[in-house]
Formats: C-alpha cells, structure tokens, sequence
C-alpha cells in the first residue's frame, strides 16, 4: 500500500486537473498534471504529452538518468506515476502517428508541418535558442496552451 | 464518490509531507556530515567552473545567480538560486538533494561531497539581490 500511495495522489491531481481540458484550434489540449510540471517543467516546457505516442514516452521515462545528456533522474514512485499520466494521455492521432526520431518533439512530423512558417534563422536568435525553448514564442506554454492568437515571436 | 475523497485525501496528505528547513539549517547538516567548516569561495570557484563535462553551474544559473538564468540547452527562463533572490529556494531539503544529484553528475560526472554541497550553498548564501 505504502508504495501506491503517490501513484494514487498523482492519478486523484490528474482526475482534479482533467477538469478544463476543452478543445484549442489544434486539437484536445489536456490540463497538466502538477507534478508533470513539477518535475519536468524546470528545465523545459511541459510539452502536451500529445505530442509524443506513447511508446516514446515510455523509451524516456525508463532512461531519465540519460535524458537528452542530462540527468534527469526521478524517484521510483514518481516515475512510475508521470509514466502513466503520459501513457494515459500520449497522442494517437495525425501529431503523434509514429515516434518521432530519438524521440524528440521537435523532429516530428507534425512539429516541422506546424512550424514551417517559421524563418530558420529565427530559431537561432539568442532569445529563443532552442525548438525545445516553447516559452520563448507560446505565451502559455508554462499552462500548455498553444493557441494560436498568443504566438509572440521575439526579436 | 467517498473512494474518489480517500484518494484525495491521500493527495493532500502527500502534498503537506514535505520537510520543510531553512537554507542555513540545510547548510548546517552539510557542513557537520563534511566534519569541517563550509568556505563560500571554494563554493563560488566550484559553482563557475566547467566540470568534467561541457557544462558548470553557472551555465544553466548564470554567474551571480541571484538573476534569472538560461537553462544551456533548451532555452528555458530559470528561476534565482541564491535564497535571498528566491524563496522557494533550498526550502526543501528533499528537493535540494535531488537538484545537487542531478546537477552535479551533469557538470562533474558524479555526486557532489557534503562538503563541496556547503561550499556551494554558503557562497548562494552570501548573495543579495
């Protein structure tokens, strides 16, 4: 029992934070488990787990010691608990048919679709310096929201 | 509907276990595990310096981290380290463990020792905004 309790407190917060998923201009968006945000959130954008199918999210929550050459290593419980809110909600559809290369966002086919209007040379800026940097240009990426009225690409 | 309230409950009484503790009382259990005095400047020269590995601290959290730091690869805004610019820094010390094993295997290689732990947090302990 001792060991399922943070299983259970994660599922009890997603069921809680399921509440406003509604609809965006591009699909279902899903409010963010808390501790998602937690543990991800500091050093990237908690990316809708939509955007990856589930079988690449769990290729990356079985090696966190080795993540994209950092370590980003969590305890067993919340490991095991962020695995199943991401296989929970990992995308199917037209964003996430196949796992993208090395399994990242950015190399999808959708993400390059979607980003196409986007100069090269605009992801080079000092201000954005990262694919992976969603904040820099989507507002509420910190709340993953990614509509489309509160794009702000900065100089 | 009273098995969705358990799991709540449950929920909530995981959130309030965290310990919290002062930055001086986490310095303090670092320094009486590292047996001798923590120094803020061998803190700062650890904090600057590249490591084994392309990165040092100061890569993701910036020189004087009492400012917003740049995470080195993603792009991503980082809060203030230092505990005067930042409150919710070194609050917790389960957080703070798991930070330092995360950081220092990405900078040095390995886990930091207790005593180069005090060294980092004495010198983020004499910054001011």
């Amino acid at each position: 029992m001792k060991n399922k309790l943070p299983l259970l407190a994660a599922l009890a917060l997603a069921a809680l934070a399921q509440a406003p998923a509604h609809a965006g201009d591009h699909g279902r968006s899903v409010a963010l488990l808390p501790m998602y945000v937690q543990e991800c959130g500091s050093c990237h954008a908690p990316f809708p787990p939509g955007l990856l199918p589930a079988e690449s999210w769990q290729r990356l929550m079985n090696d966190l010691p080795r993540h994209f050459g950092t370590d980003a290593s969590v305890d067993a419980a919340t490991q095991k608990a962020l695995n199943v809110w991401l296989t929970a909600y990992a995308g199917s559809g037209k964003r996430a048919r196949t796992a993208p290369p090395e399994d990242r966002i950015t190399r999808g086919d959708w993400f390059v679709r979607e980003h196409r209007e986007v100069p090269a040379a605009a992801w080079k800026r000092a201000s954005i310096k990262s694919a992976a940097n969603c904040s820099a240009c989507h507002e509420g990426a910190a709340q993953g929201m990614y509509d489309e009225h509160s794009i702000r690409i900065p100089r | 509907m009273h098995r969705r309230l358990s799991i709540l409950a449950a929920a909530l009484a995981l959130a309030g276990a965290a310990h919290a503790a002062t930055p001086s009382e986490q310095l303090a259990g670092y320094t009486a595990a590292a047996k001798t005095a923590a120094d803020p400047a061998r803190g700062q020269k650890l904090f600057t310096t590249t490591g084994t590995k392309e990165w040092s601290c100061s890569s993701c959290h910036g020189s004087t981290p009492t400012g917003t730091g740049k995470h080195a690869s993603t792009g991503k805004a980082i809060q203030p380290l230092a505990p005067a610019a930042n409150a919710e820094r070194f609050a917790d010390p389960a957080k703070t463990e798991k930070w330092f094993r995360r950081n220092c295997n990405d900078v040095l290689g390995r886990e930091c020792s207790a005593g180069e732990k005090a060294d980092v947090l004495a010198w983020l302990m004499t910054l001011k905004p």
